[in-house]
């Protein structure tokens, strides 16, 4: 107490008259912020301890609660935030590294906010998705340049290994540890059923969720945990990570007390051992060495599967992509600032990297420019919220998406951002068992298939309003989308005509 | 034993006919080929030459024996089976490495053993018979690295920053290390009475390979290198 206090961010309001004292908040909340007092016959709450993730206001059943910002402030100061101010505090005691989770909260902007789509008038009609066959299905990976034919003069049509997808968007890599059991199954099953894949993160593949395979991207990153043959034969596809939005240039570490049992199993290292992704790959210095990487484990998969290489978006984007495209990869991922994580530190979450929109209209132009466009495919993440965004995304060039924190939303993420604590109220972020089996896989799955169903259909209206029938047609078409409230520097890189023009 | 010639065969070609090869495999006249025998399982392959970058990398078995040096990225995260060469070995061999052997009869080149791990009966081994390069066993997360210098004990066993980011495993060096620097966070200490049997196990096998006496490797002086915590970052961070 004292220096040392701050006060709470949140708290708790409680209407007494509904309150039935059911004890339903203190056995919901694992941050133990409710207790029932004996002594006055009422339930009582600690609001230092509350993150706001609403589980006590969701499961209340008589809506007694719920919980509300702090008016109790500092002096309003526009350039030392109260946030700011409580950061130092938090360091001036402790001596560390401020820790967070999920994406970049900050106020930057949100070009996907400032493009609009267009929509056919008059002439070339749109097309009723009701009534006419709309494709959205996708298949990632190297395409040739130009049509060749054999000696007996038919097409040649073996193609590179692809990926196929019914629709533009992926689940995002999180690892088994960093969200729980039960929420990777809902990803893997929801995947299947949808005929799109999600992929391992850098945990290591569960053996209960080998039989998805087929819908699975097995990641390769700089630690390498529960990397070996099984497991690379396991997926469709393998990702090496170089690089995550939310933590552009530095590696993971997953404490200690988060590696138990199966957690361990699956990384393939030892209870209570820290789990350290290196920051860099300590064999890759250049894109030769990518490339030695990439062939490695093409080699090791007898080239059966594509190789996905997924970096950050930072200032070199388009120069970095290009090499990537030559260094073998078949697709590209690239996550903007925005994108989430388990825990990452704030800075640099906060400040480092580029938004997604930007390096994705760069990175396609420049690999067009180069006339290498057709050695890879575009995969892009960091804060793709809707079906808007995904139609934005492949107007500018993508050829898919990957979510993430929208996948996690739809299991009953309520964006408290404190994953990095262990305790997910709503049993994601979280490898307690108590907590863990709030999360019912078989209603995560459902949740996961009805919103991507409905982004699918969404995805058919924004194309059939246009008067475009396939996926393959809207990509890299920024004819169809316009800029507003935008600079002239914003809509150059954005490759994107200002609304009105 | 079947025998290929590698000689003008592209690495994919030469993986390709490796892996047609039922049994016992020689490769002849190897020149640099990359990723020979990546995700092999049980296959016993013996090359005569210099094999390329990513030698037996995802090795999942079997054993490879190279007659002549190695380049880098030797055993790039094996996860069994056995590696053994003749000569020298290039940079960050046995990165990663989760189990199996890799015997090296001269030297490493830097960064060998970088982030190798261990779990349950997964315990790899690399022993190097010559001198480490810089940043040996960086990151080490479980599993043995001995270092035995047998051929010019003068110069120093290993480079600079050994064992950086050690939280786990064990680290072996046939030297006083008086001129060797270390990290904060490791234990040097010289090798005790239970340390040298355990050590026993690692190098008989060596020995035997290169036809060396075992009593004569173990008469010297070792350091053992361990770490101080297996959470090396617990105190850090701060919620926020």
């Amino acid at each position: 107490m004292g220096v040392e206090f701050i006060y709470p961010e949140f708290e708790v309001v409680r209407n007494d008259a509904r309150c039935i004292a059911c004890r339903v908040c203190e056995r919901q909340c694992s941050n133990e912020v409710h207790a029932f007092s004996a002594e006055r016959g009422a339930m009582v709450s600690d609001e230092t301890k509350c993150v706001n993730c609403q589980r006590c206001v969701s499961l209340c059943p008589t809506r007694a609660l719920k919980i509300v910002k702090s008016d109790c402030t500092l002096r309003e100061n526009a350039n030392w935030s109260n946030q700011t101010i409580r950061e130092v505090y938090k360091q001036a005691s402790s001596g560390g590294v401020l820790l967070s989770s999920m994406g970049n909260p900050k106020n930057f902007p949100v070009y996907w906010d400032k493009i609009l789509i267009n929509a056919s008038q008059v002439t070339n009609p749109s097309i009723d998705p009701l009534r006419e066959p709309m494709e959205t299905h996708v298949s990632l990976g190297k395409k040739p340049d130009r049509i060749s034919r054999g000696a007996d003069g038919k097409i040649v049509c073996e193609l590179p290994p692809q990926i196929d997808l019914a629709m533009p968007v992926m689940f995002s890599a999180m690892s088994y540890g960093s969200i729980s059991y039960n929420a990777h199954a809902s990803l893997a099953r929801a995947a299947t059923e949808l005929g799109i894949l999600y992929n391992t993160g850098e945990g290591g593949l569960h053996e209960d969720f080998y039989r998805y395979g087929p819908n699975t991207i097995v990641q390769v990153a700089s630690g390498r945990f529960g990397v070996h043959e099984d497991y690379l034969e396991a997926g469709s596809a393998i990702e090496i990570k170089m690089g995550q939005g939310a933590k552009p240039g530095i590696g993971g570490h997953l404490p200690g007390a988060k590696i138990v049992g199966d957690v361990s199993r699956t990384r393939m290292i030892p209870e209570g051992s820290d789990a350290i992704s290196p920051a860099p790959h300590h064999d890759i210095y250049s894109i030769e060495d990518l490339r030695q990487l990439v062939y490695s484990l093409k080699e090791a998969t007898e080239y059966r599967k594509p190789i996905i290489v997924k970096v950050a978006a930072v200032h070199n984007i388009a120069a970095i992509a290009s090499g990537i495209a030559r260094s073998g990869a078949d697709i590209i991922a690239i996550d903007g600032f925005r994108g989430g994580t388990g825990a990452a530190p704030t800075l640099i979450r906060d400040n480092v990297g580029i938004p997604i929109e930007l390096a994705l209209a760069s990175v396609d132009q420049r690999l067009r420019d180069e006339g290498i466009r057709n050695n890879v495919s575009l995969v892009v993440g960091g804060s793709i919220r809707s079906a808007a965004d995904v139609i934005k995304a492949v107007a500018l060039g993508a050829d898919a998406c990957y979510i993430a924190t929208a996948a996690l939303l739809a299991l009953g993420c309520h964006l408290c951002r404190t994953c990095q604590t262990g305790k997910c109220n709503w049993g994601i972020a979280t490898q307690r068992p108590d907590l863990v089996k709030r999360l019912n896989p078989d209603v995560g799955s459902e949740r996961l298939v009805n919103l991507m169903t409905a982004w699918r259909r969404e995805i058919m209206e924004l194309m059939g309003g246009m008067g475009i029938n396939s996926i393959e047609a809207l990509r890299g078409n920024r004819l169809m989308l316009r800029g507003v409230g935008l600079n002239e520097t914003e809509l150059r890189i954005l490759g994107v005509a200002h609304a009105g023009e | 034993m079947t025998s290929i010639c590698a000689e003008g065969l592209k690495h994919r070609e030469l993986n390709e006919a490796i892996r047609g090869v039922d049994g016992p495999c020689r490769v002849e006249a190897c020149c640099g080929q990359r990723f020979i025998a990546a995700g092999m399982s049980d296959k016993e392959l013996v090359i005569k030459g210099v094999p390329g970058n990513a030698l037996g990398a995802y090795l999942n078995g079997g054993r490879i024996t190279v007659q002549g040096s190695a380049q880098d990225a030797v055993g790039d995260t094996m996860n069994a089976g056995t590696i053994v060469v003749h000569g020298n070995i290039g940079d960050a061999a046995g990165y990663a490495m989760r189990g199996g052997k890799i015997y090296v009869r001269g030297n490493a080149g830097y960064r060998a053993g970088i982030h190798m791990k261990a779990y349950k009966e997964k315990v790899p081994l690399m022993v190097i018979g010559g001198r480490a390069g810089s940043f040996l066993g960086e990151y080490q997360a479980g599993g043995v690295i001995v270092v035995l210098n047998l051929e010019t004990p003068q110069e120093k066993c290993v480079g600079f920053f050994p064992c950086t980011g050690m939280h786990g495993g064990k680290m072996f060096l046939r030297s006083a290390c008086e001129n060797v620097t270390f990290p904060q966070q490791v234990t040097v200490r010289p090798a005790d009475e239970s340390d040298m049997t355990e050590l026993r196990g690692y190098v008989s096998e060596y020995c035997e390979l290169f036809g060396l006496d075992t009593e004569v490797v173990l008469s010297s002086q070792f350091t053992v290198v361990t770490p101080d915590s297996s959470n090396p970052y617990r105190q850090m961070y701060v919620a926020n």
